[in-house]
C-alpha cells in the first residue's frame, strides 16, 4: 500500500532557510543542509527546496546548497523558484534535484512544462500554483503571490497537466500562516479534475489538520507544511504515528 | 570499484553520493575498459525505454553489460535500469532490451485498478517473495521510493520481492549475478543505503 507522503518545505534566501507567514515579514531559520538532514531522520519523506533569491549571486549559493544536501540526504528533493526555462531544469537536475517544480514560470511560459516533461519525463515536472478566491473564483497567483493572473485555477492546473506535469502543489493562499487547517474545498475540486498525484499546501496547523485533510480526501497524495515543522510545533515522528492510528498507511 | 554505467540517461549524481555514503568507490563511465576492470556494475536509468535501450545499443555498452553479467560479474540494474535487463518493453510499442531475465515491462495501465494513479509516486512496503543477499541489512515492509508508470511482468524465476498497488508489481529481481531494483534505493532513506551496502557486499 502506497503511503501517504509528508514533505517539509525549505524555502532558502542566500543560503540559510526562510519562512514567510502569508508571504511576508520572512524570518531566519537555520542551515538548509543541516534542516534536510534533520528532517530526513525524523521520517520527512521527500523535502522540498524553493529558492526566493531573486540575485545570481544567491542562485549559485543555493546550487551549492543543494549539491550539499543531495550528498549527504537520501530521500527524493524537489526544487523550486526561478525556474523559467528548460536551462534551469538542467541547472537545479545536475545539482542533485529529483524533481523541479515550476509555478511562474509556467505562467509566463506555458511551453516550458511540456519541454521539460518530454526531455526529463512527466514524473519530474511539478507544477505549484499559488491559488486565492477572488470574487467566488479560484484564481492562480504569479510573483510568489504577488499578482493576479485572472486564471481560473482549476483549468489551469487541468491544463499543466495535460502538457505532462506529473505532480501538483496546491497551495491556498487563503490558508496559507494561518494554521487552521488545509483549504479542502479547493483540493477536492484539483483533485477531482487531474489524475497525478495532488500535494496539499498551506494551513497546515497541527496534527489534527493532517489527519482531516486525508480522511476527507483519500485521493490526496501528500501534505506539505514549512513553519509548523521548522519551529517545531509538529514533529514529523509524531504525525506519522498520529496518521497510522487513524488508519492512513505511512512510513514510519 | 563499482563501474556505473553513463549511456546519457538520467541523473546519476543521488546514485554515486549514495554509494559513497555506503563506503562505495565508484566511477562513471561509458569507457568498455573501465567497465571491464570493474568489480561490479549498476546500470541506472530514467525516461522512456526505446531512446534508453536505443542509446545502450548504439554505445557499444549493451553488449559490454551482457559479455561482463556472463562472465559473471554482479550487475544492478536500477529503475528504467533495471527494466532494461528484460526481454521486450511495451512502452510505446515494442522494444527489445538486453535479455539477461526473463520477463516483459508492460504498462500498469489496464492492470491496476483504474481509480489508482499512474505513474506509482511514493513509498511503498516491499514483499519478499524469495530470500536474497540484497536484502541481508532490511526486512520485509521497510519501504522504498518507487517511481514508474511501466513494470516488469512474468519475471516469476528471477522475482525476489513485490510491492502491492492495488495489484502486486515487481520491485526486485535477482538471478545468478544479476539483480535489479524497480525503485531508487538512491532515494529510499537509510532502507535504500542498505540495499546498496548489500550490493557492495556481495
Amino acid at each position: 500500500m502506497i503511503t501517504k507522503r509528508i514533505i517539509p518545505c525549505l524555502d532558502v534566501k542566500d543560503g540559510r532557510v526562510v519562512k514567510g507567514v502569508n508571504f511576508e515579514g520572512l524570518r531566519e531559520v537555520a542551515s538548509p543542509v543541516d534542516l534536510a538532514k534533520y528532517y530526513s531522520s525524523c521520517g520527512a519523506d521527500e523535502l522540498v527546496f524553493y529558492d526566493i533569491t531573486a540575485s545570481a549571486e544567491g542562485r549559485a549559493l543555493f546550487t551549492d546548497v543543494l549539491r550539499e544536501a543531495a550528498r549527504s540526504v537520501f530521500i527524493p528533493l524537489t526544487v523550486g523558484g526561478g525556474i523559467r526555462s528548460v536551462a534551469d531544469f538542467e541547472r537545479v537536475l545536475s545539482c542533485g534535484a529529483d524533481k523541479v517544480s515550476v509555478n511562474s514560470g509556467a505562467i509566463a511560459n506555458p511551453s516550458i512544462v511540456k519541454e521539460a516533461a518530454q526531455k526529463y519525463g512527466n514524473q519530474c515536472v511539478v507544477i505549484s500554483a499559488d491559488i486565492k478566491r477572488v470574487n467566488g473564483a479560484f484564481h492562480v497567483f504569479a510573483k510568489g503571490g504577488r499578482e493576479d493572473t485572472g486564471l481560473e485555477a482549476v483549468s489551469w492546473i487541468k491544463r499543466c497537466v495535460d502538457e505532462g506535469a506529473g505532480e501538483v502543489v496546491v497551495n491556498s493562499m487563503d490558508t496559507d500562516g494561518v494554521k487552521k487547517g488545509f483549504d479542502i474545498e479547493l483540493l477536492k475540486a484539483v483533485c477531482a479534475a487531474v489524475d497525478v498525484p495532488v500535494i496539499a499546501s498551506g494551513g497546515a496547523g497541527s496534527i489534527a489538520d493532517f489527519v482531516t485533510l486525508f480522511k476527507e480526501i483519500p485521493d490526496i497524495d501528500a501534505g506539505l507544511a514549512a513553519s509548523v515543522f521548522h519551529f517545531g510545533e509538529i514533529a514529523i515522528a509524531d504525525l506519522k504515528k498520529e496518521l497510522a492510528k487513524n488508519g492512513i498507511p505511512s512510513r514510519i | 570499484m563499482i563501474a556505473i554505467v553513463d549511456y546519457g540517461v538520467g541523473n546519476l549524481f543521488s546514485l554515486v553520493s549514495s554509494l559513497k555514503k555506503v563506503g562505495a568507490e565508484t566511477v562513471v563511465t561509458s569507457d568498455r575498459a573501465v567497465i571491464e576492470r570493474a568489480d561490479k556494475i549498476i546500470l541506472p536509468g530514467v525516461g522512456a525505454f526505446a531512446d534508453a535501450a536505443r542509446k545502450l545499443r548504439e554505445s557499444g555498452l549493451g553488449d559490454v553489460i551482457k559479455e561482463q553479467a556472463a562472465q559473471g560479474k554482479p550487475l544492478m540494474g536500477v529503475c528504467l535500469g533495471m527494466q532494461m535487463l528484460f526481454e521486450k518493453s511495451y512502452e510505446y510499442g515494442c522494444h527489445e532490451g538486453l535479455g539477461l531475465l526473463r520477463g516483459d515491462v508492460v504498462p500498469m495501465k489496464g492492470y491496476i485498478d483504474e481509480k489508482l494513479k499512474i505513474p506509482h509516486i511514493g513509498w511503498n512496503a516491499l514483499r519478499f517473495v524469495k530470500d536474497n543477499p540484497l536484502f541481508k541489512h532490511i526486512k520485509e515492509g521497510d519501504y522504498v521510493y518507487f517511481v514508474h508508470s511501466y513494470f516488469v511482468s512474468g519475471c516469476e524465476d528471477s522475482l525476489i520481492a513485490d510491492t502491492e498497488y492495488g495489484k502486486p508489481l515487481t520491485a526486485a529481481v535477482a538471478k545468478g549475478n544479476v539483480y535489479g531494483c524497480q525503485f531508487h534505493p538512491e532515494k529510499s532513506g537509510d532502507v535504500g543505503l542498505k540495499i546498496l551496502q548489500a550490493f557492495c557486499e556481495l
